[in-house]
C-alpha cells in the first residue's frame, strides 16, 4: 500500500529514538552494574556480581530502600485518601463547575516541582510560616523541629505533588461509570451509601490501582524532596544513587541499585496492570 | 408523616380508589425554559399494562423518570395508593425500572445482578437464593446464572434486567423502551413474552415506547403523549377506532384526514357529502384506508348507507396481504385506500365508505 520510503520515514525516527535514549542507556546501565572501580578510580570492565552482593550485605542500602518504600507507601495512601474524594465529588456533584474544579486540580502541575518543594521549606522551617504562626498563637514556645528535615516533610511534599497524579486516573474511571448504573442501584432500593460501596467503588478500582501505581512509583524514585526537605532521616534510595554517580564515583554500584529499582518498578507495573484487567469489564 | 398515614387510610376506605394504583395529578416539568411536561394527569390501575406512547421529545421518558424518582416534577403530585410517592427518594419507592440499555452491573454475575435488590434490602441468604432461582427460571435464564453481563446477548441481558426488577415484587414496573435495542424478530417475540409475563405476575406495567405497533400489541391502555401533553388515553381498540384528535389518528395507524364543513345536518368534504348529527361549522374527519372499499356492483345505484365516489389510482404499494393505493378524486382530493388487492388493468375505481367510519376529530394545531 505505502511505499517502502514512506514506511521507513515513519518508523525509523521513533525506533532510532528508542534505541538511542532507551535501549543503549539501559544496556550500558546493565553492563556497568557488573563492572567495578579500581583503587585508582578507573572503571574495570571485568564481570562479577560483587555490586549486587554489596547491595545485599551493606545495611544502609537495604535500609534506605525500605525507608523509600515506606515513604512511597504513605504518599500513596494519602494521595488516594485526598484524590479519591476529590475525584468523586468532581465527577458526581460538581455539576456545571466540573471543568473549573478540574482545572484547579491540574494547574499546580504547571508550577515547577522545585518551586513547590521550596514553598514547603518556607512553610515548615524553624523560622517558617507554620512555626511562626504556632508560636504567635502560643501553641508552642519553641519552633517544632520535626516539621522540616524529616520523613514527615518528605511525605507531606510528595503527597502534595503527586495527589493530582492519583486523582486523574480515578477521575477518569469515575467519569466512565454509566450513570444509569447508579440510577439502577437506587431503583433497586440501594441507598446512596450502598450504591457507592456496591457499584461506584468497585467500578473505579482500575482507576484507583492506576493512581496508586503513579503515586508509588513516582515518589519511590524521587530525590529532590528528600534532598531539600528530608534531612539525614528522610534520605531516599535515589539520593544514594545520585551520590554514587557523583561525589562517590562508584558508577557500577549506582547502576546495580538503579537496575534493582527498575526491576522493582517493572514488577509493580506488571502487578497493577494484571489487577486492573481483573477489575475492568468492558 | 401524619398526613401521609391518614391519606393512606382514606385511600383504603374509599371503594372508588381501591383499583387505582398510581395517580398522577397535574405534573409539569421544564428543563430550563423548555417545558417538557405540561399538566399531566393520569391514573394507573392495579395490574394494568399501560403504555406511554410518543415521539422522541414528547416527554415520555421524563414522565417515567419522574415516577421512578430520577427527576422531580416542578409541580403536581404523584400518589401510590393514596400516599405521596413523589416525596420519596427513588430507593424507597416500591417501583422498579427496566432501563433502556438494561443498566446491568458489569462487575456482578447474572445471579448477583438479579439478587442485588434483595441483598441491599438485607434479606436472608436462603430467601435470596430461592427468589433469584425462581426469577431466573421465569425468564428462562437459569443456565446463565454465573455469567457476567458482557458475556450474554442483548436479548438475554433484557431478560436479566426484567428478572432483576421483578424479583423485588414491586407494586409497579416501569419499562423505558426496553425492546428498542433488539432486532425486529426478537422484538416481536419479546413483546408476546413480556405481555404474558405481565399477566402471570399481575404487576402493573408502565411501558414507554415510540413504536405505535408495539403499543397496540401489548397494552391494556395507551396514553399518547405529544409535546408534553396527553392527547388521548384509551384502549388500543378505542384509540384506533375512535381517535380524539387528528394527531392521534395519524400517529396510530394510517388515516385520511378530510377537512370539511357541516351545514344543516350534512357534512361536505369536497365533492363528498353525507348526513350527520353535528352542529353547523367546520369539521375534520379521520377515515381509515381500510374503511374505504372498492364498490362491488356498479349497478346498485346510490347506496343508502354508503358514500360512493369515483377516483383514479395514482400509486400502488404492495404489502403482501394488502395493497395500499393512493387515489385521486375528481375534485383533486387525494386518499389512501387499503384493499386486499386491485386489478392491475383498472385505473379508475368506484369507491365507497360508511359514514359511521368517518370519525370527527379535533384538529391538532402545530406547535413549535
Amino acid at each position: 500500500m505505502f511505499s517502502r520510503a514512506y514506511r521507513a520515514a515513519i518508523t525509523v525516527p521513533p525506533l532510532l529514538w528508542i534505541a538511542v535514549f532507551l535501549v543503549v542507556p539501559y544496556a550500558l546501565l546493565f553492563c556497568y552494574s557488573f563492572w567495578s572501580v579500581s583503587s585508582s578510580q578507573v572503571i574495570v570492565h571485568s564481570w562479577s556480581l560483587d555490586n549486587y552482593r554489596e547491595l545485599l550485605h551493606v545495611h544502609v542500602y537495604l535500609q534506605t530502600l525500605f525507608r523509600s518504600m515506606w515513604i512511597a507507601a504513605r504518599v500513596t495512601i494519602f494521595s488516594l485518601l485526598l484524590g479519591y474524594p476529590l475525584a468523586y465529588f468532581l465527577s458526581f456533584y460538581a455539576g456545571d463547575r466540573k471543568d473549573l474544579f478540574y482545572q484547579l486540580v491540574i494547574i499546580p502541575l504547571w508550577v515547577s516541582y522545585l518551586v513547590r518543594a521550596y514553598a514547603w521549606k518556607t512553610i515548615l522551617g524553624s523560622d517558617g510560616v507554620l512555626n511562626t504562626l504556632l508560636q504567635y498563637v502560643h501553641l508552642t514556645k519553641h519552633p517544632l523541629e520535626f516539621l522540616l528535615y524529616s520523613p514527615f516533610a518528605v511525605v507531606l511534599t510528595l503527597t502534595h505533588i503527586y495527589t493530582p497524579f492519583a486523582f486523574l486516573p480515578i477521575y477518569a474511571s469515575l467519569e466512565h461509570i454509566p450513570r444509569n448504573l447508579v440510577e439502577a442501584s437506587h431503583d433497586l432500593g440501594a441507598s446512596p451509601m450502598q450504591t457507592f460501596w456496591r457499584v461506584i467503588f468497585p467500578l473505579s478500582i482500575p482507576g484507583v490501582l492506576a493512581g496508586a501505581t503513579f503515586a508509588f512509583v513516582l515518589s519511590l524514585g524521587d530525590f529532590l524532596a528528600p534532598l531539600l526537605l528530608g534531612g539525614p532521616s528522610g534520605l531516599m534510595i535515589s539520593n544514594i544513587v545520585v551520590s554514587l554517580f557523583g561525589a562517590a564515583y562508584d558508577w557500577p554500584l549506582g547502576a546495580a541499585i538503579s537496575l534493582c529499582m527498575l526491576l522493582l518498578v517493572l514488577a509493580l507495573l506488571f502487578l497493577s496492570e494484571n489487577l486492573e484487567k481483573r477489575w475492568s469489564f468492558r | 408523616m401524619s398526613t401521609m398515614t391518614s391519606q393512606s387510610e382514606a385511600g383504603r376506605e374509599t371503594p372508588g380508589t381501591a383499583r387505582s394504583l398510581l395517580a398522577i395529578h397535574n405534573v409539569a416539568k421544564s428543563f430550563g425554559k423548555n417545558p417538557v411536561l405540561r399538566d399531566i394527569s393520569l391514573e394507573i390501575a392495579q395490574g394494568e399494562f399501560l403504555t406511554i406512547l410518543g415521539e422522541s421529545g414528547s416527554g415520555k421518558t421524563t414522565l417515567l423518570r419522574i415516577i421512578a424518582g430520577f427527576e422531580s416534577a416542578d409541580s403536581g403530585e404523584i400518589l401510590m395508593e393514596g400516599e405521596r410517592l413523589d416525596l420519596q427518594p427513588p430507593y424507597r419507592r416500591q417501583v422498579n425500572t427496566v432501563f433502556q440499555h438494561y443498566a446491568l452491573f458489569p462487575h456482578l454475575t447474572v445471579e448477583e445482578n438479579v439478587g442485588y435488590g434483595l441483598r441491599v434490602a438485607k434479606r436472608p441468604k436462603e430467601e435470596i437464593a430461592t427468589r433469584v432461582d425462581q426469577a431466573l427460571a421465569m425468564v428462562k435464564m437459569s443456565a446463565f446464572a454465573k455469567s457476567k453481563p458482557a458475556k450474554i446477548s442483548g436479548g438475554q441481558q433484557q431478560r436479566i434486567a426484567l428478572a432483576r426488577a421483578l424479583v423485588n415484587r414491586p407494586r409497579l414496573l416501569l419499562l423505558d423502551e426496553p425492546l428498542s435495542a433488539l432486532d425486529a424478530n426478537l422484538r416481536r417475540q419479546m413483546q408476546v413474552e413480556l405481555k404474558s409475563l405481565q399477566r402471570e405476575v399481575g404487576i402493573a406495567f408502565v411501558f414507554v415506547t415510540h413504536d405505535q405497533e408495539e403499543a397496540m400489541v401489548m397494552s391494556d391502555r395507551i396514553a399518547l403523549l405529544r409535546m408534553g401533553e396527553l392527547e388521548q388515553v384509551a384502549s388500543p381498540r378505542e384509540i384506533y377506532s375512535r381517535p380524539a384528535t387528528a394527531y392521534t389518528a395519524q400517529f396510530i395507524g394510517h388515516t385520511n384526514l378530510l377537512k370539511g364543513e357541516v351545514r344543516a345536518g350534512v357534512a361536505r368534504c369536497g365533492s363528498l357529502d353525507w348526513p350527520v348529527a353535528l352542529p353547523d361549522g367546520p369539521v375534520l374527519y379521520s377515515l381509515r384506508p381500510e374503511n374505504l372499499r372498492v364498490t362491488k356492483s356498479m349497478a346498485g345505484g346510490p347506496g343508502v348507507n354508503v358514500v360512493r365516489f369515483r377516483a383514479r389510482i395514482r400509486h400502488r404499494a404492495f404489502h403482501g396481504s394488502t395493497e395500499l393505493l393512493q387515489v385521486e378524486c375528481v375534485d383533486g382530493l387525494k386518499l389512501s385506500v387499503r384493499t386486499a388487492g386491485s386489478d392491475p388493468r383498472q385505473d379508475d375505481l368506484e369507491l365507497e365508505f360508511s359514514p359511521e367510519d368517518a370519525i370527527p376529530v379535533r384538529p391538532s394545531e402545530e406547535r413549535a
